[in-house]
């Protein structure tokens, strides 16, 4: 038999998928790279109000205040009223300063005194919390603040 | 001596252990994405012995009840409107031609019933503690709006580019082109309309 002729198989070919490993990897390190695990829990709802005319926050120097009611498993026991979230754990107005001094000296010493606070408030919180919480960091000097939104627009939709 | 050929190792699983680490990181995966408005507090200082005098005209009060109703300037508005109130406050420059407070790039209608120029005029904003969040970032948001809108239409005339889209661009890090001098016409655009909110400690009457 001549060497060229075609070997004629009636099957059709595998498909290679020798390759498959190295693209689910390459997705994986994707991944691996942008995630970020949670640390904390929410214990308060979080549904945060729309605007548009946003900046984006720059992480490594933030501290969290969360505030809002409890959410729903919470609310046998603590109530309806609004409440603040620093760290994992329910927050008085009064121990504010204590927490965001402890959260403040786990960031890189070079940043510390650049740090931002991020506020992350319920759309249905009373102002009253938020000047609350204002007028807390303020003595504390923490001036730099973001109100955390979505995107979107309130009046819009 | 004949070297025996080391028997490969099965790589037919390898595909099935990534699949099965790309789903766990699929699955706790939150791209933050964490966007706001941001905001410097006035400093705690004690209270000035000596009083600011600002004239009524170059403040703009804006007024938050706790029905979220808005009272702009003594008058009821809606919130949609209340850009445009802003923008027509701020770019005003009611000052007369000649007067060292005279604003030579305000388009607004001139009125000396309402602010002299961008750098006087002072928007103050009012809630009340049971105003809801919801209401409170909105109408901020509308107040940074017509701020941005006035800096975009200052900075593509004197620049040919919209303030806010370089802005963004140069905090990404993403900008291209010399940075030193494009921050220097960005700070020159913010003097031209400096951000001037104020805001009243929440009154304590609806508690």
């Amino acid at each position: 038999m001549s060497k060229f002729t075609k070997k004629k198989s009636s099957e059709l070919p595998a498909v290679n998928t020798a390759s498959l490993p190295d693209i689910v990897f390459m997705l994986l390190f994707f991944f691996m790279v942008v995630t970020v695990l949670r640390d904390n829990d929410l214990l308060v709802k979080n549904i945060l109000p729309k605007a548009d005319q946003v900046e984006k926050l720059k992480k490594d120097r933030s501290i969290y205040i969360y505030a809002g009611k409890p959410s729903l498993r919470y609310q046998e026991k603590y109530g309806t009223e609004g409440k603040i979230q620093i760290g994992d754990k329910y927050t008085d107005v009064t121990n504010i300063k204590f927490a965001l001094t402890e959260l403040r000296a786990k960031l890189r010493p070079e940043l510390q005194d650049k740090v931002m606070v991020a506020l992350k408030v319920d759309e249905n919180t009373n102002t009253g919390l938020v000047s609350d919480i204002k007028q807390e960091l303020r003595e504390l000097n923490m001036l730099k603040i973001i109100y955390i939104t979505t995107p979107g627009n309130e009046i819009e939709n | 001596m004949a070297r025996r050929a080391t028997p490969e190792v099965n790589a037919g699983s390898m595909a099935d252990i990534a699949f099965l680490l790309l789903i766990f990181f699929l699955v706790t995966t939150t791209i933050e994405k964490d966007k706001g408005i941001a905001r410097q507090l006035p400093p705690n200082e004690p209270a000035n012995d000596e009083q600011v005098v600002i004239k009524q005209k170059n403040l703009f009060i804006v007024n938050v009840n706790k029905n979220d109703q808005l009272l702009v300037e003594d008058d009821l508005m809606d919130v949609k409107d209340l850009r445009q109130a802003a923008i027509e406050f701020l770019d005003n420059g009611g000052a007369p031609a000649g007067s060292p407070l005279y604003c030579s790039y305000c388009r607004g209608k001139r009125s000396p019933s309402s602010s002299d120029n961008p750098d006087k005029a002072v928007i103050s904003v009012q809630n009340d503690r049971l105003t809801s969040y919801k209401m409170y970032i909105t109408v901020q948001n509308e107040l940074v709006a017509a701020y941005n809108f006035l800096r975009d239409r200052e900075s593509q005339r004197l620049y040919g580019w919209k303030f806010t889209e370089v802005k963004k661009a140069m905090d990404e890090g993403s900008f291209k082109g010399n940075e030193i001098d494009t921050q220097e016409k960005l700070e020159n655009i913010q003097k031209l309309y400096p951000l001037k909110l104020s805001e009243a400690q929440p009154k304590k009457q609806g508690q």
